[in-house]
């Protein structure tokens, strides 16, 4: 049985399967890199994740059409970023709990629009495989990386990206520099209001696509409550990444290839309890974060309202 | 007299929040074309329609009210305690395992060390992540949200394995239960209905935690080290320690909560594979009871009855006009938003109150109560 879960075929699959299970996770923790990075802890993913899910999974089931599905769970994602960004920004709500209020809101609604609207499960085609030509070829690497959808790939490109914008444009340094001390920033006449209001947007944009990720290019199907966590864990993925986009892809990378092993351990009839083996990943997260976090310093704003000395 | 004025609008602040909530969930219900009155009447109706519907309402209350007075110390404490939910569960879970093997010990004894076993799993489930923030500086809210969904696999496992009601073992169903408790070990009914002794704890114990943290030393020191963690440490006191007490009995009123819900409600443990199916999310919910109270342990009653009575009358409303009872979940998050969002306005009117004060008695700039700050040692 061990041999089983060893032979090329086998491991192929799981990590395959672990590259593409990261998708929703990157989307999610890189935007809250970003407002985490300019001192807005938005704790609302969860939430903001089941509505882009669900609005992205609704249209794509209506219309056909998967990119009007994308593009309406990325407007829903901006609206409730703005909503978000408000209530952060302008009424100097306690982040951790207007969170909270958040993912209650998403909860709700996503299932609210569902049974109201949907009634059933169903399921759609999600976005096609693409094989990217000559990489593909590659042995063993080919077939893992180079045989996914288009959401994958975009999760994997938003990494360097996110790491260019942040430590290398101007945009970057006004992040930080809001993020660490926002009182100094504000001197020099960088408005910290428009830069967490754009980060906080962004978040929920990102936050939302991964909600999208999951019903219409990895599951494709939408259940309630179908993201169960993966939000929360998202949040937890920026600590670990301790606020750095390559490190928050090693966590995801980490934390989807243990939950993918989990799963085919299921499959190939392993005797440990599915229930046990379902813990681990959690178990796993945990224990890293004990090792790492207490290495790395938050933003120091993290948290804090910005409100002008009068 | 105008300070008076004012500080009755401040207690009001979570009523009018809550009035704009029903009145966003108003426009929504005009949305899903459904006459927000008849609505809300069936919501009522089925809240407090009858004494039956009172006692179903006081029912669902009460794990909310215990949550509710775990989240006020933490929340005090500066801790944020998300983990209601896995706490709930470990605490239900050791209660039942208590019930299921001291049979033979007379009821009140057996309740009563069930209660205790619930306090206890809760305070472990509580305590790690303490541990883990005061001594590891791991964020709480995110060790919690783990230990939550660690929790319910846990449950899962031990209600399809090892606790599993034998006479479930040998069908082919294998229904994710527990055996029954006796009946003698469930908690005594106060009324003919379903009201049961566990509300009444819930209230005695909300005495019990205004006296913990408003007339003890313990209970000042966590609201001390919730207040301003430096200056804490500079007056002699053990930050990490009151950060570890107030994450452990957070969790122990969860878990208490959980105990009660199987001794008073369903009298065994059984498993959709989700947190929910066997809390009814007053893991989340309590939280919220706890803010609407404005983090008061006796605040938290009233608070606790009004959202029992929202889940409640969820139930009728859906029966009646056929909305989701998902929409109470919606109208739960706005209240949360628009709560916290209000408290600007309060703090607002006290720094304006400061400023008004003779200049002698106004304290220094850095000095003035700050509430936003408070999260902000992660």
């Amino acid at each position: 049985m061990i041999t089983d879960l060893l032979s090329t075929t086998v491991l192929i699959g799981i990590l395959a399967s672990g590259v593409r299970l990261a998708t929703p996770y990157l989307y999610a923790a890189i935007g809250e890199t970003f407002s985490q990075k300019s001192g807005v802890l938005n704790l609302g993913v969860e939430g903001q994740m089941l509505i882009g899910c669900f609005a992205a999974f609704y249209v794509a089931l209506t219309t056909g059409n998967l990119w009007l599905g994308l593009l309406v769970a990325i407007l829903v994602g901006a609206l409730m970023g703005l909503a978000m960004a408000f209530v952060t920004v302008n009424l100097h709500a306690q982040q951790g709990i207007s969170g909270i209020g958040f993912y209650l809101f998403g909860l709700g609604m996503s299932e609210l629009l569902f049974q109201r609207l949907m009634g059933t499960v169903e399921t759609v085609r999600g976005f096609p495989k693409i094989e990217i030509p000559v990489l593909i070829g590659i042995p063993f690497i080919g077939e893992i990386l180079f045989n996914q959808n288009i959401l994958v790939y975009g999760a994997y490109l938003l990494v360097p990206l996110a790491w260019f914008i942040l430590n290398k444009t101007t945009l970057g340094l006004k992040i930080s520099s809001v993020g660490e001390n926002p009182d100094a920033a504000d001197s020099l006449g960088v408005s910290v209001a428009r830069v967490r209001y754009f980060t906080i947007t962004l978040g929920g944009v990102l936050s939302s696509v991964a909600g999208a990720s999951l019903s219409i290019a990895l599951l494709n199907v939408f259940q309630q409550n179908m993201t169960s966590g993966l939000g929360f864990i998202a949040v937890a993925l920026v600590y670990f990444g301790a606020w750095r986009p390559f490190g928050v892809l090693a966590g995801a990378l980490l934390f989807s290839m243990v939950n993918s092993l989990q799963l085919w351990v299921q499959v190939l009839n392993i005797p440990i309890p599915s229930d046990i083996a379902v813990m681990m990943p959690y178990v796993l997260t945990i224990l890293v974060l004990v090792a790492t976090v207490s290495r790395v310093r938050a933003p120091s704003a993290l948290t804090r309202p910005f409100e002008r000395e009068e | 007299m105008q300070s008076k004025l004012s500080s009755l609008f401040d207690a009001f602040l979570p009523v009018i929040a809550t009035l704009a909530a029903l009145a966003v969930g108003a426009v929504m219900l005009l949305f899903l074309k459904v006459n927000p009155l008849e609505a809300y009447a069936a919501l009522w109706d089925g809240a407090f329609g009858s004494a039956n519907s009172f006692a179903e309402t006081l029912v669902k209350a009460t794990p909310l009210l215990l949550v509710a007075l775990g989240i006020c110390i933490s929340f005090r404490g500066d801790v944020i305690n998300i983990g209601g939910e896995g706490q709930m569960i470990i605490g239900a879970v050791l209660a039942t395992w208590v019930g299921l093997t001291l049979t033979g010990l007379p009821g009140w004894l057996a309740i009563t060390l069930a209660m205790l076993a619930g306090f206890l799993g809760g305070a472990v489930w509580g305590g790690i992540p303490g541990i883990l923030k005061a001594y590891f500086r791991v964020n709480e809210i995110l060790s919690t949200v783990m230990m939550n969904a660690i929790a319910v696999q846990l449950m899962n496992f031990l209600l399809r394995g090892p606790m599993i009601d034998p006479s479930q073992a040998e069908l082919a169903s294998k229904i994710p239960q527990t055996a029954r408790l006796l009946d003698i070990f469930h908690l005594p009914r106060l009324a003919p209905t379903r009201l049961h002794l566990g509300a009444l704890i819930a209230v005695v114990l909300a005495i019990l935690v205004y006296i913990l943290l408003w007339r003890t030393t313990a209970g000042y020191r966590i609201r001390a080290v919730g207040q301003n963690p430096n200056a804490s440490r500079y007056a002699g006191i053990k930050v990490p320690r009151y950060v570890v007490l107030a994450l452990l009995l957070s969790g122990a009123f969860a878990g208490l909560a959980g105990a009660v819900q199987v001794y008073g409600v369903n009298y065994r443990m059984i498993t959709d594979g989700s947190s929910s199916g066997f809390t009814g999310s007053a893991g989340f919910n309590g939280i919220v009871a706890a803010l609407f109270g404005q983090l008061h342990p006796i605040w938290s009653i009233p608070a606790s009855i009004l959202f029992g009575a929202l889940l409640v009358g969820a139930n009728k409303m859906q029966r009646v006009v056929q909305v989701p009872s998902a929409l109470i979940t919606v109208l739960n998050g706005l209240v949360v938003i628009f709560v916290v969002s209000s408290e600007i306005w309060r703090r607002r009117r006290q720094r304006r109150r400061l400023a008004a004060a003779p200049v002698e008695e106004s304290p220094p700039e850095e000095d003035q109560p700050n509430v936003q700050t408070k999260e902000a040692n992660q």
